[in-house]
Formats: structure tokens, sequence, C-alpha cells
């Protein structure tokens, strides 16, 4: 069986203390908004960089690599659970998609 | 109602002091997430899809109006100012800090809440009939033998780490507002010669796959309540599987060794364990009968006629027969047509503690269809608890109708499910509410769950909407005739799922096919679907397919 291609990744967990979505962006730090996210074309860099991620327990939690596809404005959400959590819940204006930019 | 003791208060108090050690231990890295999440799961914290959330037990669904202030509290204090009531007579904060439970969890343990095994291979919180104590056709207040089993299900050695967890309910009524046997343990309260017991139902369940409890003693003396219960539990824990999350609870254990095997099982084991209660547990029940005492009821004069048309809905939809000819059960609607079911803000929830305080002898009950109850009140006042309640925004008449339904927090916020409830409730609740045909619909439960946990308890609904993914797309299964009452059904699936945008005008369709086939307007829709099978509310679910077929 063949494996299927790799796909565009993003890192993301979610705080230890808050509990909000996050994302690794290039600079190493947790960012709050899919768009400022590190994108990953290449599986072992990707891999590589979730282990690292993973290593910082006192941070996050529930390290993951989330697919994206990539878009004119930056990587948007392969699937709806991820557009979800990178906009908030839909029934009221608490989430991201909500906050004054 | 049921007062801690010091015994209470203390242990209350020396778990929050643990549970803070353990927060501050994951905080400052001597604990792994590994190590932690059992012990927060243990204590109701659960990190979902936005954030931490934390599921607090109302222990049989009963609050002192105190209670529901300090819930009231927690919301605004620790969260975005609301909370969520659910299907098992809790309450989830859905925002909290992980460093703030601890004091969250102090602030409760003032008024006797907690959040202890709400979570985890437990036995869960001990859930009850919401009009307990209250409704004129119960046999029996069920709420003493429920705080029996709280107190002994709490902390029971044997029973922390059970193949799955494990929920009991208890009704004192023959009319089942408790879906007893849509529980791992249902109890039915009686009298029979004069002597009160159970009946005993075990292996009652939903999820993925749904079964209606069985029968296993027509009568339990209530001596053996306890050594019977912990008979059960303990030949669960033997029996139940662990190698399979999905087949772990008792319902597939039940079904996998029959009826009849179980029971001479549990009967052996109750043969074990009854010497072993030497009847201090009947003294405790005793102690905890006394607190369960009626209010002092003040007479109450007779309603005058009403001339505002809207307080006669809401007194026709939202009151119940009470034990009093001169008293009301009221139920809250929590489902304001587009609003998120069972969603309360801080200051309903205190104008809801006043109102209780003033005219219902400061008592309240949260059912498990996501409404809040004020269990006794005069009839006298019930124009001034419907004006109050109005000025909130708590006045909808609507309980039991199709607009109040439950639906599980699902993919706004939940973080196993497969696609969102709570914005297809508020759409369907809207468009019926547009369409002005709810009072004439009558009796009809919608119910939604956002996955195949069925949270949100799809199968019992007349009208049971399931969210799924299929193949990355939001999708809705609908299933038809269930019933959680005392004549219990799990309800058939219709067809093929419909897609987000197109649920909706499904469910629009199936309501107008009830009116257009029913024989009367006392016909329900579960009956008139007892009546006359699927077919005709498949051929408006699907009417191509009806077109095509013809
Ligand atoms: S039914 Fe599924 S989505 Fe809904 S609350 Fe339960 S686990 Fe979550």
């Amino acid at each position: 069986m063949s494996r299927r291609p790799f796909t565009p990744k993003v890192v993301t967990a979610n705080l230890l203390v808050e509990g909000d979505v996050v994302y690794l962006s290039a600079a190493d730090a947790w960012v709050p908004h899919l768009s400022q996210a590190e994108v990953f074309e290449d599986e072992a860099v990707a891999e590589a960089r979730l282990l690292d991620a993973a290593r910082q327990t006192e941070v996050v939690v529930g390290v993951y690599l989330a697919d994206v596809t990539l878009g004119p404005d930056g990587p948007q959400p392969s699937h709806f659970r991820e557009a979800f959590r990178a906009s908030g819940p839909t029934n009221y204006p608490h989430g991201k998609a909500h906050e004054v930019a | 109602m049921y007062q801690y003791n010091d015994f209470d208060t203390a242990f209350l108090a020396t778990r929050n002091a643990q549970f803070r050690a353990q927060v501050e231990r994951r905080l400052d890295g001597s604990l792994t997430e590994d190590e932690f999440k059992p012990l927060r799961l243990m204590n109701g914290v659960y990190l979902q899809l936005h954030a931490y959330m934390l599921r607090v037990a109302i222990p049989y669904g009963t609050l002192s109006a105190d209670q529901m202030r300090v819930l009231a509290d927690l919301a605004e204090r620790w969260d975005k100012g609301y909370g969520h009531f659910t299907t098992r007579q809790n309450i989830q904060y859905n925002w909290p800090k992980l460093s703030d439970i601890p004091d969250m969890l102090d602030h409760l343990g003032t008024v006797g809440l907690h959040a202890i095994q709400t979570s985890g291979n437990t036995i869960r919180n001990v859930t009850a009939d919401h009009f307990a104590g209250a409704a004129a056709d119960e046999v029996l207040d069920p709420r003493p033998y429920a705080e029996l089993l709280r107190q002994w299900s709490t902390d029971h050695p044997e029973f922390q780490f059970l193949p799955r967890k494990f929920k009991i309910a208890v009704t004192g009524s023959p009319n089942d507002r408790a879906v007893v046997r849509a529980h791992d343990i249902g109890l039915v309260a009686k009298i029979v010669d004069g002597k009160v017991g159970f009946e005993v139902i075990i292996g009652g369940g939903l999820g993925r796959t749904p079964m209606i409890g069985k029968t296993v003693r027509d009568f339990l003396p209530v001596e053996d309540l306890l050594p019977y219960c912990e008979a059960i539990v303990s030949v669960y824990n033997r029996l139940g599987r662990r190698d399979n999350k999905y087949k772990a609870r008792i319902k597939i254990t039940v079904h996998e060794n029959g009826l009849d095997e179980m029971r001479d099982r549990i009967e052996a084991r109750f043969a074990e364990l009854r010497p072993l209660f030497d009847g201090i547990d009947q003294q405790m029940l005793e102690d905890i009968r006394a607190q369960f005492t009626l209010p002092a009821f003040r007479p109450s004069s007779s309603l005058p006629p009403l001339v505002d048309p809207a307080l006669q809905a809401w007194i026709d939809t939202n009151t119940t027969a009470h034990k009093r000819d001169d008293h009301a059960i009221v139920t809250i609607s929590i489902k304001t047509h587009g609003e998120t079911p069972g969603d309360a803000t801080a200051q309903q929830m205190r104008l809801m503690a006043d109102i209780a305080d003033k005219h219902a002898y400061g008592e309240l009950r949260i059912s498990h269809e996501q409404n809040v109850i004020l269990p006794h009140v005069r009839r006298a006042d019930l124009p001034a608890v419907y004006a109050a309640l109005r000025n909130a925004g708590l006045g909808t008449a609507n309980v039991g109708l199709a607009s109040d339904i439950i639906a599980c927090p699902g993919m706004d916020y939940c973080a196993l499910a497969t696609a969102r409830s709570i914005p297809v409730a508020q759409q369907i609740a809207k468009r019926i509410d547009e369409m002005g045909i709810e009072h004439d619909i009558g009796a009809l439960k919608i119910k939604i769950s956002g996955c195949i946990n069925a949270c949100g308890h799809h199968h019992v609904g007349h009208i049971g909407i399931l969210g799924l993914d299929r193949a990355g797309v939001e999708n809705y299964q609908i299933t038809l005739g269930g019933d959680g009452s005392e004549t219990a059904s799990i309800g058939e699936r219709a067809g093929p799922g419909f897609a987000y945008d197109q649920v909706v005008p499904a469910i629009e369709r199936l309501i107008l096919a009830y009116l257009e086939h029913r024989a009367d307007a006392s016909e329900t829709f579960l009956a008139a679907y007892r009546r006359l099978g699927a077919a005709p509310f498949k051929a408006a679910l699907y009417p191509q397919e009806a077109a095509n077929a013809a």
C-alpha cells in the first residue's frame, strides 16, 4: 500500500494554564492565531518540531500536528474541527474570530 | 434538603487541598501530564477544544438558593459569565484556568458542592426525577436513596477504577422522568404490601450501542439497597471488559453474559455481602430521610381567572401538578428560542435563586432536560413568578414542546465531538418559533448529540439527531420514535444523513408530516409514529426517493 503524500501541517496545542488553543511559530513561540503559525511542508521537519514542542510540558498540553491548506491569507484549517479550534465556538462571540485585531 | 455534616465538610476540604497540591505540582513540573490527567479527571476537570472545563455535580439535581448563587459566582468570577446545565444534572464551566480551579472548588465547598467523580471510570453523579419531593404522581421521594447511594459511592475504594463509567438514576414515580431504563442501574422506588423497595434495572445505556435496561429484581427491599448495588457493581467490576473501551459498559456485560447469568452472579455476590451490612446504612438512611422533609407549606388561594394569554400559556405549558392542590411545580425553560440550550448567565442564576427564596421555599432542581425547576410554588404566586422570569428572559412557554431541545455541547466545545449540536438546536427552535405552530404541535422531544457518545440522549428523542463527520463534513443522522419514559424505546434510524444546512428543513418537513397525518390534536408525535410506522415520516424526510418510488 502506498503511503498518503504528506500534506502541510502546523504544530498546535493548548496552553497548560489557560487552556487556550495555540500554534507554534517559526520563532519557537506559542502564538494564538493560526495565521502566525509556522507551516511545515516537509514531514521530517514537522516531526522534529513536534518532538521539540512536546517537550515543553510546562507550557502546553496535547501537542499534535494539524493539517492545513495554504492559501493567499496563509494557512487555513483543512478540517472543520480545526476551524472551530482556530476561531472559537459558534454559539457565542467568545472566540478569536470576534477579538478586536 | 441534605445538609453536610462535619464529616462531609472535612472530607471535601481535605479533598480540595489535595487537588490544590496536585495542580501546584503539575504547574511546577513535578507531575507530568500523564500523571496529572487521571487526577484532574477525578475532580471533574477536562481539557476541551478551547479551554479547560469544570464539571460540577448537582446531586440528584437538587439545589438550594444559596448553592445556586455560588454557581453564579463561579460563572462570574472565573468563567465568562454563564454555566451550562447538562443532561446528567451537572453544571459545566467552559472557560476556567487550571490555576483557578482549586479556588473554584473551595468556593463550591462553602455550600457543600463539589466535582468529585463527575468524570473517570467511577460511579458518577447519582441522578433522580427532577420533580422529586413535589410531584403529584410520586409514590416516594427518591432523593434520600440517591443521597445514600452518593455517600456509599463517593471515594468507594473498590470502585475507583471500574472498566468504564457507571451511572445510577432513581425515580419514585411510575411516570419515569429520570430515564432510568437508559442507566447502568435504574431504580424505581415503590411500595408493595406496605414495604418500601425498588425495581432494579440494569444494563441500560445510550452511546454507541444503545440498550434499554432489563429488570434484574422486581422488588428489592430498601434494607438491601446498598449491598445489592454493591453486588451489581462488584460483578461488573470483575466481568466487565477492559480490553475494548467500546464494550466496557455494563450494558455489554449484560448483553454478552445474558441477564440470567448476571442475576445469578449478582445474587451470589449479594449473599456474601449482605451480612457485612449490619444496619448502619439503614441508620444513615433514617438520618438522611429526616433532612428531606417537606417545607412548611403556606396555604394558597386559587388563581383568579387570568386575562393575560401569555401567562395562561406559560402556566399551561411550564407547570406540573404538585402533591398539594394549592401549589404547582414550575419548570423554568432554559431554552429561549435561538439561545444555547441549558446555558444560564450568572444574573439569571441569581434571579432564579431569589425567586426560589421568595416563592419556592428556597429550593431549586436541575432537570436532565437542561431546565431549572421551582418545585413548590403557591398557585397564587404564579403570576408574580412569571413576571419576574419574563423580565429576565426566562419566561419562554415551551417546556415539553418542540423547541425544548436537549443538545449536548457538541463541537463548539467538546473535544470528542464529530459535529456541532448547539447551532442545530438554536436554528430548529428559531424556525419553530417563526412558524408559530409550537403549541399546535404539542408534546415533542427533540434531542441532539454531537457524537455517538449520545450525551444529548438522541436515541430516546421522539426525533433524535446525531452529528457525525462524513469525509470531513458535518452530517446529521435522524432517528425516529425514541422514548426515554416508562415506555422506553430506542429510536430507529430514518435513512441517510443530512448536511448541516439541510437538517433544519428536514426537521420542518417531519413536523409538518406529523401535523398532516395525526388522528387529531390529542395524538402526540410519538403516538402517531407508533400508530403509523416510519413510512409517512420517511416520505417527508426523503421526498425525492418517495417520488421516485411512486
Ligand atoms: S455526545 Fe459527544 S459531542 Fe456531545 S458532549 Fe457527549 S462526547 Fe461531547
